[in-house]
């Protein structure tokens, strides 16, 4: 409370008193005028669960959540130079995009032959610890961005590679042929463009200048063996 | 705030209070780069006439913090693994273009390591390597496909996690033990010592690199030039190694020496050799073209390349 410190001041260093004993000698609107909120204004954006988002209902809680997932696609659907997705991680986005492209890439479990595509787990798995393996990389090589700030904008830009699979699963449903895989390849192409150009507008300001090649490499594998998954699926 | 404002203005006087008493010490803060150590030290250390003990405390501080000779950091701690990693990219380019063209006089790990191994190429040649080998597999088979449409086509996804685990096994393992073969040596000769542990993967990581236009050329269905495309880049691999293991091992028998290149060259070529048969081997849905269909056809048209390859290469 500012008006404590303030005016006894120096009668609060010669003698320990209680905090808010000289509060009650003070008339706020004759002695002192102060105009003005006294709530912090920084408290309407603040992250902290005090009680009033306990007291709300679940459908806030959700909503709120999902708009900032939506929002952030949003961002990278369209990518500009802004910060939010650093400043506002989270990893709500990248674990649905994950599950939905892993749903959509296994194998089903009928078929019991060997040569398969990947199953559920070898997706989950790599996309996870090539994330986590990325983010190691581009700490250790000197970057300043923070663990979850990076695994957030990897797991994010995986959103085209995702509207690729979708794409491809509606092409896939007409007749096969070479038509079909032309579309396939061309839509894997530009997602996978798109993806990269994503992340590196995101990534690519955290590198040291003369190691941003270095970081954002490994970066372009991890897109280019998921869209090598998506390309290669093929329905049983 | 009068409580605020007379911390402040007390901080003040004991700075200029220090300049005063040394005029010709250098004022840094507590973050200054320990990459100028020494002109600090001696300006702060010895220095005479600083009578108040929070000062001497302080003083004792900075020089301990500022200490020319830090002890490294211990191996569980990050930046630790951040000093194999201090590579840019001009340098992990130069290191590649080093592995591609092994010449008699050049040796890789004084000429382009100097001294200075990175964790950065092994890692993710490798890394390239298997993903490439697992891609171009696949995509053999997608090719062989449309020139015949019998062949089953598959994904094949458990080829990457083969390849995976054979090429980061076979980097890391096999310096490893040439390694350990060389300090063993090295403590019966008492001679010129042998590269460290990271020098060796790095050595062997660099030397990959070659094998990943390799494997992409390997698409091409000619199979005498897949051949000659594999010794080519096996030969420019292995002059590579030997060109630089040849001066650590000159000085031992001949017999050991000899043992110990052919063993390096045979392990190269027995990996290049599996990279070929596993991931590109001829397509094993042959048999399912029933005998009946292909006999009446077999003497009138010329085999198709599929099955030429499996001849080849079986």
């Amino acid at each position: 409370m500012a008006e404590a410190a303030e005016s006894p001041g120096d009668r609060e260093t010669v003698s320990p008193r209680p905090l808010f004993a000289g509060l009650s000698d003070i008339s706020i609107s004759q002695d002192i005028p102060i105009e003005g909120e006294i709530t912090i204004p920084m408290r309407s954006r603040s992250r902290e669960f005090d009680s009033s988002t306990l007291n709300e209902s679940v459908r806030n809680t959700i909503m709120r959540d999902l708009k900032a997932v939506g929002k952030k696609f949003m961002y990278v659907l369209y990518p500009r130079k802004s910060n939010t997705l650093l400043r506002d991680w989270d990893l709500w986005g990248p674990l649905i995009l994950c599950v939905t492209l892993a749903l959509m890439l296994q194998r089903g479990s009928m078929d019991g032959e060997k040569d398969g595509g990947p199953q559920f787990a070898e997706v989950f798995v790599i996309v996870w610890f090539g994330a986590v393996t990325i983010t190691l990389n581009s700490k250790l090589l000197g970057g300043n961005i923070s663990f979850f700030q990076s695994l957030c904008v990897l797991g994010y830009c995986i959103l085209p590679l995702t509207l690729a699979m979708l794409i491809c699963r509606l092409v896939l449903l007409a007749e096969p042929g070479p038509v079909n895989f032309m579309v396939r390849l061309f839509v894997v192409i530009v997602m996978f463009a798109w993806s990269i150009a994503a992340s590196t507008a995101f990534l690519a300001d955290s590198q040291p200048p003369n190691r941003k090649a270095l970081a954002v490499y490994p970066v372009f594998l991890f897109y280019f063996v998921i869209s090598w998954m998506i390309l290669t699926f093929t329905p049983q | 705030m009068a409580a605020a404002d007379e911390l402040a203005f007390h901080e003040f006087e004991e700075a200029t209070s220090l300049l005063a008493e040394t005029p010709d010490a250098a004022t840094s803060s507590r973050s200054a780069p320990p990459s100028s150590p020494g002109h600090v030290a001696v300006a702060v250390g010895p220095g005479g006439g600083f009578g108040a003990e929070e000062e001497d405390e302080e003083q004792g501080d900075k020089a301990a913090l500022l200490q020319p000779e830090r002890p490294p950091p211990g191996f569980w701690t990050f930046s630790y693994y951040q000093r194999f990693f201090d590579v840019d990219t001009s340098q992990v380019l130069d290191r590649i273009k080093g592995s591609l063209l092994p010449w008699p006089g050049h040796n890789f790990v004084r000429r382009h390591l100097q001294n200075r191994p990175d964790l950065y190429g092994p890692f993710w040649i490798c890394a390239t390597l298997a993903f490439v080998l697992a891609v171009t597999g696949n995509l053999t088979l997608v090719l062989a496909q449309r020139r015949d449409p019998s062949i089953h086509y598959s994904p094949q996804f458990h080829k990457v996690t083969v390849a995976g685990i054979t090429i980061y096994c076979y980097a890391w393992l096999v310096p490893l033990a040439l390694w350990g073969f060389l300090r063993w040596r090295q403590g019966v000769r008492e001679r010129v010592g042998p590269y460290s542990l990271l020098e060796t993967v790095c050595v062997y990581g660099y030397s990959l690199f070659v094998f990943i236009p390799m494997v992409v050329l390997w698409l091409i269905p000619v199979p005498w030039l897949q051949w000659l495309f594999g010794a080519l880049a096996l030969a420019l691999s292995t002059a590579g190694l030997v060109l630089t293991l040849w001066p650590v091992v000159r000085e031992d028998t001949r017999l050991v020496a000899a043992a110990l290149l052919s063993t390096v060259v045979l392990l190269h070529a027995l990996l290049a050799l599996g990279c070929k048969l596993y991931f590109f081997q001829p397509l094993p849905l042959q048999q399912a073209v029933p005998p009946a269909q292909v006999t009446p056809e077999s003497p009138r048209t010329p085999p198709s390349p599929a099955l030429a390859r499996s001849a080849v290469t079986s």
